[in-house]
């Protein structure tokens, strides 16, 4: 039976070329490990605390509605209510009309936007540069587009006087960003608020992309979704209000982390129609329809934030609200065991320094794994707390240039920032013993 | 009320302007301002920006028109459906990420459904991928296993989307069509079948695929096991995949059976088996799919699946779970929804067929699937004066749709270039609609002749 089986396989290479790199996953490892091993989880990034009431609430109307059409096909580039709200969000913060029905498109999360975006417009003989750090899937979205990966880093520049670390210190240099534009660069990626260091571009640095952008005609795939979540009255600038930048721009939103709801998987693109016709080409040919009720219920959540812009009452104030004290109280508590934290302008995630507790895990010369890989795995099996190496965000070539630096998330019941304290107090209390 | 964010908004672009001296020198000297627009599309969406659907749910979204058209339910989701997810809404942490590869009680559902039907073993984490609808599979399916240099045979007429997902994947589509055996008069789904010599000469070195869809839309045909073993020896004989669309695989009719492909000798390992929660439950908004098959196979997917949407709904996931369970515990049970829901469109089938013969039609009685095809050349409507570019069937319909406020799809969008002329005498109807429809429908059939 074992041999009949054998022959009735597939004798020839059977997966498709553009699959070749790309079918290493840091989450698929590292969700794993967390699920069997820690006792909290500080590792992928999403919300342990609930989504808000009236985005549950406004599920659980449109279930009891009666209105069983609902459960039925929406309209494939995104259900009507979803995106005329969007549209009109947007307006106000762009400063500019839009068409619901050609300037947004809604998604299976922002994940499948970023996936639209390259397949529509990358292919290859095409670069695509990409700040490192990077929210993971940007290279191998890249690569099975079959465009070629250009990476320029953020680099530190620690403050003289020996304080914390801000994302802010985390910087590009104009130089050699402008080195990285050749005739081949089809677009450029920009993540802001910035996944996993938590930068929020100022005005300067968006100012420098924006002009190599419009002088090498190049697109730009703006990552918003932490648009919502920037912390000491920062503001988060959106590249596609400057100056020439909104005819070569797609920006990408998520409802999972706008409303704290990452398992609705519901995000959506913006930009001009003559961009996002081509994502639509995509979209119908690979997923074509968004589940209805998702959309339905976001839909309404935006109604409301609506009515509230700007209002203490609102989410998109509360949630940023809440969120910094969380990022605070985590602070305070690496500092006091000694881990480093770079303190993050926005996003739920920061980003520290574990030099100081390397004498734990010690270095394995010739190892094939970076040092923070096996620092953080040693960490959930040890001391049940998860989180995630920076290099994961780094490209091949450059993993292991930041290996003592581990990413946290920190949007979690306040109960869950004092287990992981409690951690490592007594992990602290260990060492000095 | 938006006057904060106004000024918001504002404060963050005049204070962000490029420089003016910098945006003139800019023009200047590179090329690109006075270039026409060099973004365009790549090269593997050229031409496949049209689409049937694009096009027909416009025209029938006005709510005067009885919409017998696009494959869409109007009748209700069962109640423990709609319930389940009502339940799930108050839990907090399945409004958070799941499993990527899909929600565990799900495909452990999954597998213990299809593990019965299937007669084998079947591991729920490398042997089921979780989609964004039927759809999701089978894109996930072609842009894991398919490339440019291959060739993959479909056979018409065929659901529109696999020709485009074949050809964005860079591979070449090779048609076949069925071919109605008794000299065009076809009174059942049973009487088009495919040529066996015809379908051999199909394949050949460079045939990488075979995609099947049964019970099939828009036809409605069953394929027969003696059907499905003449394609399982061709793809064993050239060492081809199989993709077989299975969704409307729990809509058979009396004296038929489902049988699945992969359930032949030598099959299993060469053959990814796509199902449909939309289709089963009557919840096509829910988009949520699946792909069956061996490990070897589905970690392609998988992997195609974390580079483009990496997880799907956990809520909908969470109440499908649910649903399969209470219907699995009575596959024994004529009452299980996977056999209710066909007895109920059985006889919406039947009541469908009666309307259109007395006003003249010739429906193809579908042994399965909710769909079925009819031949409107009897009624000898002269479309001349309408766009000549156009198959006869899209004018036909897009004249029923004006001036009898009906609505069908035309059967040439199911085809390809050389078969259109073929099938541009029949029109699609979907009978899975309320009893009101199905009157709204009955109303304008039997008034049909009057105008």
């Amino acid at each position: 039976i074992l041999s009949l089986s054998l022959q009735a396989k597939m004798s020839r290479p059977v997966q498709a070329r553009r699959l070749e790199g790309i079918d290493k996953n840091i989450w698929v490892e590292f969700v794993k490990l967390a699920a069997t091993y820690s006792k909290v989880n500080l590792g992928q990034g999403f919300p342990d605390f609930p989504a808000p009431d009236f985005l549950t609430e406004a599920l659980t109307r449109a279930l009891s509605g009666g209105n069983h059409m609902l459960h039925q096909y929406t309209r494939a580039f995104g259900h009507p209510p979803l995106v005329k709200v969007l549209a009109q969000f947007f307006e106000k913060l762009l400063g500019r009309d839009l068409d619901p029905m050609t300037n947004v498109m809604v998604t299976v999360g922002a994940y499948q936007a970023l996936f639209c975006c390259f397949q529509a417009l990358v292919e290859e003989g095409d670069e695509v540069i990409i700040i490192e750090p990077f929210f993971d899937c940007y290279e191998p979205m890249v690569k099975m587009a079959g465009g070629t990966p250009v990476f320029v880093p953020l680099r530190p520049n620690p403050p003289k006087d020996g304080k914390l670390m801000s994302s802010a210190d985390w910087q590009l240099d104009p130089a050699e960003l402008a080195s990285k534009f050749s005739e081949r660069t089809k677009a450029i990626v920009l993540n802001s608020p910035n996944n996993p260091l938590g930068k929020v571009f100022s005005c300067r640095e968006l100012g420098l992309i924006a002009e190599l952008c419009v002088k090498h005609d190049v697109l730009c795939i703006s990552d918003e979704v932490y648009e919502w979540l920037v912390y000491d009255g920062k503001q988060h600038i959106r590249i596609a209000s400057l100056q020439g930048m909104w005819d070569r721009t797609v920006i990408v939103g998520s409802a999972g982390k706008t409303f704290s709801a990452t398992g609705w998987k519901v995000g959506w693109v913006v930009g001009p129609d003559r961009l996002l016709q081509h994502l639509r080409t995509v979209h119908q040919n690979s997923v074509y329809h968004c589940a209805t009720i998702a959309q339905e219920a976001v839909a309404q959540g935006f109604q409301r934030e609506l009515t509230l812009y700007g209002k203490p009452e609102s989410y998109f104030v509360q949630l940023p609200k809440e969120l910094q004290q969380k990022r605070d109280w985590l602070i305070q508590s690496l500092n006091a065991v000694g881990m480093k934290p770079i303190i993050p302008e926005g996003t739920y995630f920061l980003v520290a320094d574990i030099s100081q507790f390397k004498s734990d895990v010690p270095d394995v010369p010739n190892s094939d794994e970076p040092y923070d890989y096996r620092f953080t795995k040693w960490m959930v099996k040890n001391k049940g707390l998860a989180a995630i190496p920076l290099s994961a965000f780094y490209s091949e070539a450059h993993k292991n240039n930041y290996t003592n630096f581990i990413r946290f998330c920190f949007a979690k019941e306040d109960a869950t920032l004092k287990a992981a304290n409690d951690i490592l107090q007594k992990w602290k209390q260990e060492k000095t013993s | 009320m938006f006057l904060a964010s106004r000024n918001f908004c504002c404060r963050g672009i005049r204070t962000c302007q490029l420089r003016p001296d910098f945006l003139s020198r800019s023009i200047k000297h590179s090329a690109s301002a006075t270039m026409p627009f060099r973004h365009k599309n790549t090269r593997r969406i050229e031409g496949l920006d049209s689409n049937v659907w694009v096009e027909f749910t416009k025209v029938a979204a006005d709510p005067s028109i009885v919409n017998l058209g696009q494959g869409l339910p109007d009748i209700s989701p069962p109640s423990y459906v709609k319930e389940e997810l009502a339940k799930v809404a108050a839990i907090d942490r399945l409004n958070q990420y799941t499993r990527g590869f899909g929600h565990p009680s799900l495909v452990k559902a999954l597998s213990q459904v299809y593990e019965r039907v299937c007669g084998r073993k079947i591991d729920p984490f490398t042997d089921i991928l979780v989609t964004v609808g039927a759809y999701g599979s089978l894109f996930s399916t072609v842009q894991a296993l398919i490339e440019e240099g291959d060739e993959v045979i479909i056979i018409e007429p065929f659901y529109d989307c696999y020709e485009p997902m074949v050809k964005m994947a860079g591979a070449k589509p090779v048609f076949i069509p069925l071919r109605c055996k008794n000299d065009g008069n076809s009174a059942s789904s049973a009487d088009w079948v495919l040529d066996p010599a015809e379908l051999a000469n199909k394949f050949n070195s460079k045939t990488k695929a075979i995609i099947l869809n049964t019970p099939h839309n828009p036809i409605g045909k069953v394929f027969t096991r003696e059907e499905l073993q003449v394609i399982a020896d061709l793809c064993i004989k050239h060492d081809t995949l199989c993709i077989s669309d299975e969704v409307y695989e729990w809509l058979v009719y009396k004296g038929n059976k489902h049988i699945k492909i992969a359930t032949l000798p030598g099959m299993w390992e060469r053959t990814v088996t796509i199902g449909s929660a939309g289709k089963t439950y009557s919840v096509t908004g829910w988009k949520l799919g699946w792909s069956i098959g061996p490990e070897y196979l589905i970690k392609h997917l998988q992997v195609v699946h974390q580079n483009t949407l990496y997880t799907c709904p956990t809520p909908l996931q969470e109440a499908l779970a649910q649903a399969f369970w209470i219907d699995y515990k009575r596959m024994d049970d004529p009452d299980c929804y996977f056999y209710s829901l066909s007895r109920e469109l059985e006889s919406k089938r039947d009541r469908m067929a009666l309307l259109l013969k007395e006003a003249g039609l010739k429906p193809v009685i579908p042994d399965g699937g909710y769909f079925m095809i009819v031949d409107v050349s009897t009624l000898n409507v002269d479309l001349s004066d309408l766009d000549e570019k156009q198959p006869y069937d899209y004018k036909f319909v897009k004249w029923m749709i004006a001036s009898k406020k009906l609505s069908a799809i035309p059967l040439s969008a199911f085809c390809g270039p050389e078969t259109k002329k073929q099938f541009e005498k029949y029109i699609r109807f979907c009978f899975i609609k309320k009893d009101s429809t199905l009157d709204a429908a009955e109303v304008i059939l039997k008034n049909w002749n009057k105008q």
